[in-house]
């Protein structure tokens, strides 16, 4: 004789329930390849559900903001291209711009014509690192090689304009440390035509591959007032549908005389960061094409920044007062009025903006750095939760964070 | 926006010189209420920036300033908050973005945020006993427990200031006089070389 057991849905809920384990702390970093930097972020999983995340951030704390309490005002240039250590071109700008607005310092165009050049190249670099590794978080290792490939190019470019790969330093305030070297726009505009090549090849590899598709569309979507109440800027934000860009709303360094679009996205999920990102390479090089074609002559520092900018070599070396100038900008600092200015640029990341309080004198009484990545990070504890562990690869790597301009 | 359209709803609030952007001086009383009238009222729907500040002789000795950016009408705004009695009432119910702002304004100078849903440390451990910023503070640090405990018990070692022999990696700057930088020697030149 069968006999028969009813199960009500009830009695399913109430196994269920049984059977739920305990919540698990995980600390995910910080070194983890996914946190790319040292980002820890210590999460509350149920199952592999994340229900809670607080980023744990400061392990590349430098003190850079007391730091640039104590030294003269080109003397922090180095200090600048560890902020954002992909984008250091950008930087460097972002800080000479802060402190010669200042100062009341009108660049003349070549100098700005130049930022511009160095800014937008800046931006090509990091987006190709940040499009690069992005598809490496989500699995496409293929990215990555062609993104670095490009990536390497720029860098060739940088050394001849900088002297240095990486750690650029070029600007001053009041102007730049050299001029273009001679041929260098040639070789600017030939790499303008490769990295579109390489940007419709990693179109062609990512925007409708499924896989790439699972994982980041409809993923940790951001609406406008999320982003707005969070402060996010760049890329973050224009994905989030607020069209707000400085390059064209805060027209800085000759913006204006550019034609560009500024990409802006619907949902604001992961896919379409990486949409935003990757039409952002394409009005950089717009930009480029743009400023190599009108590139102006004339001088590339502001000749009538006397006591701030350093005078030319040759002149330092045959004449007894540009000598002593010399000698009086590097010892006393160069020579910035009272007062306190705040003044954000549009890095690749986001905003980086500089508040500058001075005294007088040769060294800031206070320098604040406002990163771009530390804000992308707050938002974090908010759209993480109810997100899968292996989403957060894809999450963090949307935001495109850099830590060293996080930390400070 | 127009200076009078502030001053007129907060009496206590003055208009500060400024170069770049409209400055104010915020009673701690009105902060809450100003951002939150500059944010639903005149636009200023984004908070850009928020950090403390040592003014090291004035009274209060500790500020806030708080950039706030509209990105409808393309303008910021600054506004400057006195730290009377080292706290300042926190704005990130109005601006959840202000939290993280706040925590490090809060680690770096010992600022305290009234209202704040989560003041811990941010950049350094929590354990931590100073407050870097401040002028007070050297440069180098000051030598510290480990934060990890049980590696200080088997290793005796300690958080150490960092070397500055070696350097100078400071430089204290200075101030110029307002006379051009001359040679008091004007006998030697390239117009007149000597004989």
């Amino acid at each position: 004789m069968k006999t028969t057991k009813e199960i009500s849905l009830g009695d399913i809920a109430a196994r269920a329930e049984e059977l739920r384990g305990e919540n698990m702390t995980l600390n995910m970093g910080p070194s983890h390849p996914a946190t790319h930097g040292v980002l820890r972020l210590s999460l509350e999983l149920d199952g592999d559900k994340v229900i809670k995340c607080d980023p744990v951030i400061g392990y590349l704390h430098r003190g850079d903001e007391k730091i640039a309490e104590n030294m003269t005002y080109n003397q922090f240039v180095p200090y600048t291209d560890r902020l954002d250590y992909l984008a250091p071109l950008a930087n460097n700008v972002a800080y000479a711009i802060a402190v010669e607005k200042l100062a009341g310092l009108k660049m003349p165009e070549r100098c700005e014509a130049i930022r511009v050049v160095c800014c937008e190249m800046a931006r090509i670099s990091s987006h190709l690192l940040g499009l690069g590794v992005y598809a490496m978080d989500t699995g496409a290792w293929t990215v990555f090689m062609y993104t670095f490939n490009e990536r390497e190019k720029l860098y060739t470019l940088f050394e001849e304009l900088t002297g240095a790969r990486f750690t650029t330093s070029y600007t001053r305030i009041g102007g730049l440390t050299r001029d273009l070297p001679e041929g260098w726009l040639k070789k600017v505009e030939v790499f303008c035509d490769g990295v579109l090549k390489v940007i419709d090849d990693v179109d062609k590899l990512l925007t409708r591959n499924g896989i790439f598709l699972e994982r980041t569309e409809g993923v940790a979507p951001i609406s406008k007032e999320l982003a707005l109440a969070y402060g996010l800027t760049g890329p973050n934000l224009r994905a989030s549908g607020v069209g707000f860009d400085l390059r064209k709303d805060k027209p800085y360094s000759g913006y204006e005389k550019y034609d560009f679009d500024v990409p802006v996205g619907t949902k604001g999920d992961c896919f379409d960061r990486y949409l935003v990102r990757m039409e952002e390479v394409r009005q950089s090089v717009r930009i480029l094409r743009q400023a190599c074609k009108s590139m102006p002559g004339g001088a590339w520092y502001a000749e009538d920044a006397k006591k701030i900018f350093l005078p030319p070599k040759a002149k330092i070396m045959t004449k007894m007062e540009e000598l002593i100038q010399n000698f009086m900008i590097v010892t006393e600092g160069p020579q910035i009025p009272a007062g306190e200015v705040y003044f954000e640029a549009e890095n690749p990341k986001g905003s980086l903006g500089f508040y500058v309080v001075s005294n007088g004198g040769g060294v800031p009484y206070r320098l604040r750095i406002r990163g771009p990545s530390f804000v992308s990070l707050s938002i974090l504890p908010v759209i993480v939760p109810g997100n899968y562990l292996t989403d957060i690869a894809s999450i963090l790597g949307s935001l495109d964070f850099v830590m060293g301009e996080c930390d400070r | 926006m127009e200076a009078a359209v502030l001053t007129d709803r907060f009496p206590r609030t003055q208009v500060l010189p400024s170069q770049d952007m409209p400055t104010y001086q915020v009673a701690g009383e009105d902060l809450l209420e100003t951002v939150r009238f500059l944010r639903d009222a005149q636009g200023f729907d984004l908070l850009a920036d928020l950090c403390g500040i040592d003014w090291k002789d004035r009274t209060p000795r500790f500020g806030v300033v708080i950039h706030l950016l509209s990105t409808t009408n393309k303008e910021y705004v600054r506004l400057h908050i006195g730290a009377v009695h080292d706290a300042v009432p926190s704005v990130s119910s109005l601006h959840p973005g202000a939290n993280w702002h706040e925590r490090e304004a809060f680690d770096m100078f010992g600022i305290r945020f009234d209202g704040h849903p989560d003041p811990r440390r941010i950049l350094m451990w929590d354990a931590y006993p100073y407050h870097p910023l401040r002028k007070d503070f050297p440069l180098a640090g000051i030598e510290v427990p480990l934060p990890a405990a049980d590696v200080a018990e088997v290793t005796g070692q300690t958080v150490e200031p960092a070397p500055m022999m070696g350097g100078p990696f400071v430089s204290p700057g200075g101030k110029m006089s307002e006379g051009e930088p001359s040679a008091l020697d004007q006998s030697w030149n390239e117009e007149k070389p000597k004989a």
